[in-house]
């Protein structure tokens, strides 16, 4: 992965530095709460309703165990000893003191990370494959290219205040796992017509209160031009964009208001001003890949007779590898799912403990590195197959053995009213309620991958409206009810889910699932996934269950 | 008042002149609107001459006068609005701008470092007690990663 020369952490140092006197200043009296909070945004910090929020990027999902390690570290020393996994692969302190942050972030520069535009109207972290370099017929590793859109746009002098938030995602490959076709600019690497790679560039997709499906704005883009052709899309945005509603101010309603043609027009003309002066040299993409390089396989890691052995020996261990474990593009290894949505578990939580294990087990059989999902797990990714059983007694001794990726209890969900300034209703205990009605695996597994994503509130943190079933906490005069939509989708074939019907009151939640599973099970063709059945009958005969029952 | 110019505090020596007020001898700067309605007899003006821009204003459309301004003065209503950082790469980059470029308006100490790296050399802050104390910020950080005014060549090639 990457490692920071004296440049990158002279930066970070200085950015640790910089922080703390904005903490001294504001605690001085010297800033107001206004001009603070702006300032604490840049560097992750929120305040929620019990206590701070702290959000920590992992640039592309990437971690080493020493990084792991210091976050288990921080998590004790100053929080409550477990952190929180994202759906942009960053990871949240929820309980950290003001007064400490400039300790904390102290703390993880040691570890070359920082908090930087972790939140905030600027260029986010930039997001990934979580199979990036793993996984067979990949067209190209987007982590390089996810590296350098990291530097180029940390500190970016121009883009510090935008209209809105900023976010970008890259994948390698056609499958789509990143949600980049609901990001404000999603980057594909494609090969064109004579062979050479490069990237389709999307642009105007987001979630939220208003979500959308980014529009492609060039079909293709030479890989030196990458950073001319983003600081133009940002230079057009950052002019354009609203600034009058916050609401109406993320590119997707740039893009809405003015035309995707427009915008393009607009998007290419700037470009062409500034191509030639930011164009990218063959040296540093060399560089940056150089970070990249694939390790040395074991050549005789197939050989390995054990795994199919234990496979037979052992039924839970099979039912793990064949939820959790997906196939690695190198003969003899696989790469290993640790769910964080273990039941009565918030999901994406992981204790300090857990994490140090995960750390000590990625040394131990995955070349020291850790990945982080969009669906808020994380992965080993290049554990040798004679390894896996070893693997997974250790993770089943710890709680991280719950073999249930890509289920129904692989939810993705929001912190909720519990924790959340913004939210309106709960979210995490109804989480915890569907997981445990939906408590036999084998039944689980006979369903296939359905993806329930449930947020407490319009902003849709949780991504509800692409969600296979989509499902947003909303208040009605005090009390907490649920809008359900359907057949939403984040991945190559995104969609946004339609609605149901009228919202439903909590209690009658997971009744609602229950009913919708039961007629997802009548109308299936044989293996028939949730995703396609839902698209071939439509929401009708599944609203009129829901709503005949109610 | 005193202003931050080119590092250093000074005593500022231009008047920005409403739409109504009267024409003066010395240095002053005017509105978009009022150039464009006057611009003949302004451009006549033997001392300095300043154009007050906005984030709303046609940037583009100004080009062709610049040479009659040797202060561009860019207004942020509120220090979340980010447009005239644009402005200023622009006017620098793009159009070849020598003057002095001043934020004025809804600016604290810590975007001194972004907007420098913009293009942006004076600065009028609101809180004139706290103006020395804002001379660190230039300093914030050593490098940038970007191609900006004032590194046209980006941090990969000093590597």
């Amino acid at each position: 992965m990457y490692q920071y020369d004296n440049y990158d952490q002279a930066m970070v140092d200085q950015r640790v530095a910089q922080y703390r006197d904005q903490t001294r200043r504001y605690l001085a009296g010297e800033l107001t709460e206004e001009q603070f909070r702006p300032l604490r945004l840049m560097n992750g910090l929120y305040v929620q309703i019990h206590a701070p929020m702290l959000r920590v990027a992992v640039p592309y999902g990437l971690m080493s165990s020493k990084q792991v390690r210091k976050m288990a570290d921080v998590s004790r020393r100053y929080d409550k000893g477990y952190v929180h996994f994202t759906t942009r692969t960053n990871f949240q302190l929820n309980w950290p003191a003001l007064e400490t942050v400039p300790d904390i972030l102290a703390e993880l520069a040691s570890v070359q990370m920082h908090a930087i535009q972790s939140s905030g109207n600027c260029i986010r972290n930039t997001t990934s494959d979580q199979l990036a370099g793993v996984h067979a017929g990949e067209i190209e590793d987007p982590r390089p290219w996810c590296e350098i859109i990291r530097q180029w746009s940390t500190f970016h002098p121009e883009f510090a205040y935008l209209p809105r938030k900023f976010k970008i995602a890259v994948i390698g490959s056609d499958e789509d796992r990143a949600a980049t076709k609901l990001h404000d600019i999603g980057l594909h690497l494609v090969t064109n017509h004579e062979g050479e790679v490069g990237f389709e560039v999307l642009v105007g997709g987001g979630l939220g209160r208003t979500p959308i499906v980014g529009q492609q704005i060039r079909p293709f883009l030479e890989k030196k031009d990458l950073l001319s052709y983003l600081e133009a899309i940002l230079r057009v945005y950052n002019r354009l964009g609203r600034r009058d509603n916050k609401y109406k101010a993320r590119i997707k309603i740039t893009v809405r208001e003015h035309g995707i043609n427009h915008i393009r027009e607009l998007v290419e003309a700037e470009w062409v001003q500034i191509r030639e002066q930011l164009e990218l040299d063959e040296k540093e993409i060399e560089r940056v890949k150089s970070h990249f390089v694939e390790p040395d396989y074991d050549a005789t890691a197939a050989e390995d007779e054990s795994f199919a052995k234990t496979l037979v020996e052992d039924a839970t261990f099979a039912r793990w590898v064949k939820q959790n474990v997906v196939d690695h593009k190198v003969a003899g290894y696989k790469v290993a799912y640790i769910s964080l949505k273990a039941p009565g578990v918030p999901p994406g939580d992981i204790t300090a403990d857990q994490l140090d294990l995960v750390a000590e087990l990625a040394d131990e059989f995955s070349l020291g590195e850790i990945r982080a999902s969009h669906n808020q797990n994380l992965l080993l990714s290049d554990v040798k197959q004679g390894d896996l059983y070893a693997l997974w007694l250790r993770l089943e001794a710890e709680g991280l053995a719950t073999a249930n990726i890509n289920t129904l209890n692989d939810m993705i969900c929001c912190p909720g009213l519990d924790f959340c300034g913004l939210a309106n209703a709960t979210s995490i205990p109804l989480a915890k309620e569907i997981n445990e009605r939906f408590d036999d695996l084998d039944y689980l597994y006979d369903l296939g991958d359905i993806k329930i994503k449930m947020s407490g509130c319009m902003n849709g943190c949780a991504h509800q409206s692409v969600g296979h079933i989509g499902i947003l906490g909303v208040d009605k005069k005090g009390e907490e009810w649920y809008q359900f939509t359907l057949g939403g989708s984040s991945e190559a074939d995104a969609a946004i889910g339609q609605r149901l019907g009228r919202a439903i009151p909590k209690d009658q939640v997971v009744d609602t699932v229950v009913t919708l599973i039961d007629v997802f099970k009548e109308l299936r063709h044989e293996d028939e996934l949730f995703l396609a059945t839902v698209r071939r009958v439509g929401v009708d005969p599944f609203k009129e269950r829901v709503y005949a029952d109610n | 008042m005193q202003i931050i110019k080119d590092r250093e505090i000074i005593e500022d020596k231009w008047l920005h002149l409403d739409d109504e007020a009267e024409v003066i001898a010395g240095n002053f700067t005017i509105s978009l609107t009022r150039w464009q309605a006057e611009h003949e007899s302004l451009a006549k003006h033997e001392s300095g001459l300043g154009l007050r821009l906005t984030g709303e204003d046609p940037l583009e459309e100004v080009v062709p006068d610049l040479a009659n301004f040797s202060l561009i003065v860019l207004n942020f209503p509120a220090f979340t609005d980010g447009r005239c950082y644009s402005f200023a790469r622009l006017l620098r980059d793009r159009y070849g701008y020598k003057g002095e470029i001043r934020a004025q308006g809804d600016i604290l100490h810590d975007q001194l470092f972004y907007m420098t790296q913009c293009g942006i050399n004076s600065f009028e802050m609101v809180n004139q007690q706290r103006i020395a104390d804002a001379m660190s910020a230039f300093d914030d950080f050593s490098e940038s990663y970007q191609t900006t005014v004032l590194k046209p060549e980006p941090l990969y090639r000093r590597r």
